[in-house]
């Protein structure tokens, strides 16, 4: 198969997915107990309210017309409304993803920044960078974000008051104060991020580093350095993109609580409101920008394995 | 004539598990010395657990001894500086058993001959393309194939290829690890020609580590044969194959089948 036609195939085989997605976003607020019209007329409504504004909203219909309606407009670019403020999906959706995309995208950014060269330097270090690597490792993994977040305010926020304890501002209203209010949500998220990183590369350059190959360059007269940046680095990184293309899902999940916890206006505060008030058409909205989002990066993080490894392109065993 | 090559004593034990106590070790050198003169292959047979492929290691400075010196051009390995060191990895040159095994999956064949040139700067950059062609037509290879993937060659090619990344750095010494058992018998045959070859043209020494004495009968000047560690056998290929002198090197000869096979009764 050649490189074209790789592109193709893996281009339409999203759609399949993100229609599946739509079906389970769908699904799934619906199974979850509790009722949107009790929740937004409150307990004293009557039965007649609450069947009026039932109908109003469509929810009365057939779960099939209900999906039909919802996925007719998604085709259509029209998200539907939210049921509380009545405000177009559309509109908060586009207030609300540059946030979210900030949060995941500066976290990414430090995680590899940190992971990937300690992962090579853990691999190729002596005694004591393996020690102080592996210690991270363990730390970051297993420490819950919540709970580091927590920390962190308390110590940058509370005891040193370096910087806000939560809140935000538009990255183009006061680029500087955008920054001071990221720091602590983006250390929070890529912290446990950098370790999954580090430990990702540690494990895929020894074990190219163990490779027949190396012992060859090492015995032609390859320098170490260059064995291991040009030859088990580059071994290495179709793994390590690998990790980081789904680790950006994890990345995106993990937002939901650190939004929450630094009251940060972004996708996943908006969600976690949503599904409080069984706000049905955001939830919707909100994990399917969400997964969409997860669905495209996955994309492009295939294509550029395939660029990377042309075996995988080629189609051809591993 | 001086030699190229003087290895004396050399000597070489690794822990085999136990507690420490009563730890057990392998003996894979014991007091093994011999000489190679520049232009000379050595054939190096032995069974596998001889030792022979510690003595390759040895020889490319990629494990350390025990005990005793290799001597490469007057230069004692043990105490070469990092410079002494560089310019030794210049001119001695491996290739190794399976040659995909060998080269880097992702890097064309091309570079991996090219980056010897580069690492060790040698000529300029438009002579180094130059010479990555000159070396695949050298050992038999279409300089076209130079784009190509180590996948996408065949295991003789590859093996061709190795061959070549050996020969960029102009050595005075190759040593080669059981460098055509991973072939089919006709290819075999092919690489050793190939080898012989470049010997007699290039005028570079070699030591050819095997465990089939028929892969070296043809090629080597000397034979060296290796039972458990130790060399039991040392001289010019002629004597040793016409009068073996040591019962392991008679029982190895016996075990070579013969050019025209005789009709034998399987329980004779």
């Amino acid at each position: 198969m050649n490189g074209l036609a790789f592109v193709l195939r893996r281009t339409l085989l999203t759609i399949p997915v993100l229609w599946v997605m739509s079906i389970i976003v769908f699904l799934i607020i619906r199974l979850v107990p509790g009722d949107p019209v009790r929740t937004m007329l409150g307990f004293r409504a009557t039965a007649a309210n609450v069947a009026e504004v039932r109908r109003q909203l469509h929810l009365d219909e057939p779960l099939l017309q209900q999906y039909l309606d919802w996925a007719g407009g998604l085709l259509h670019g029209d998200l539907g409304q939210d049921l509380v403020s009545k405000a177009p999906l559309a509109e908060l959706l586009a207030q609300r993803l540059p946030v979210t995309f900030e949060l995941t995208g500066l976290a990414m950014l430090l995680a590899i920044a940190v992971g990937v060269p300690l992962g090579v330097r853990a691999a190729t270090g002596g005694r004591w960078v393996k020690r102080l690597t592996s210690g991270f490792v363990v730390a970051g993994i297993s420490i819950p974000d919540f709970w580091l977040g927590i920390m962190l305010v308390l110590v940058f926020a509370g005891t040193l008051t370096l910087l806000p304890p939560s809140g935000y501002v538009p990255f183009g209203d006061d680029p500087m104060q955008n920054l001071s209010y990221m720091v602590l949500p983006v250390l929070t998220l890529a912290t446990a991020e950098a370790a999954y990183i580090l430990r990702t590369t540690r494990s895929a350059m020894e074990s190219v580093l163990q490779r027949p190959f190396v012992t060859f360059l090492r015995a032609k007269g390859i320098s170490r350095r260059r064995i291991t940046y040009g030859h088990a680095l580059k071994n290495s990184a179709p793994t390590i993109v690998t990790v980081i293309g789904i680790q950006i899902g994890v990345l995106l999940g993990g937002a939901v609580i650190v939004e929450t916890l630094f009251a940060l206006p972004g996708v996943g505060r908006l969600i976690v409101t949503a599904v409080n008030q069984r706000n049905y058409p955001t939830v919707q909205a909100g994990v399917l920008a969400i997964a969409a989002t997860f669905i495209i990066v996955s994309l492009i993080t295939d294509l550029f394995i395939g660029w990377l490894d042309p075996r995988i392109s080629d189609g051809a065993s591993r | 004539m001086t030699a190229l090559l003087e290895v004396d004593g050399l000597t070489k034990t690794f822990a085999a598990g136990g507690p420490p106590w009563r730890r057990r070790f392998v003996h894979a050198l014991t007091e093994v010395s011999f000489a190679l003169e520049a232009g000379r292959t050595l054939g190096v047979v032995g069974e596998s657990g001889s030792g022979k492929s510690t003595l390759g290691r040895c020889l490319l400075a990629l494990s350390t001894p025990d005990a005793g010196s290799i001597r490469f051009d007057g230069a004692d390995l043990g105490s070469l500086s990092r410079s002494g060191l560089a310019d030794f990895r210049r001119r001695v040159q491996p290739v190794f058993q399976d040659p995909y095994a060998s080269l880097d999956p992702r890097w064309s064949v091309g570079r991996s001959v090219r980056e010897a040139l580069d690492v060790f700067r040698i000529g300029s950059t438009l002579d180094r393309e130059q010479r990555v062609r000159e070396l695949f037509d050298r050992v038999g290879l279409n300089p076209e194939l130079a784009e190509r993937m180590p996948r996408q060659l065949s295991g003789g090619q590859r093996q061709r290829v190795g061959i070549a990344a050996a020969l960029a750095t102009e050595p005075q010494l190759i040593v080669a690890d059981e460098p055509v058992s991973a072939l089919d018998v006709s290819v075999q045959a092919q690489i050793l020609n190939l080898f012989r070859d470049l010997q007699r043209d290039l005028g570079v020494a070699a030591v050819f580590i095997t465990h089939d004495l028929s892969v070296v009968e043809h090629i080597s000047h000397d034979i060296a044969v290796m039972h458990l560690g130790r060399l039991v056998e040392f001289g010019r290929a002629s004597e040793v194959l016409a009068r073996p002198q040591h019962p392991y090197t008679r029982s190895l000869l016996a075990a070579v089948p013969p050019a025209i096979p005789t009709r034998t009764h399987p329980h004779n």
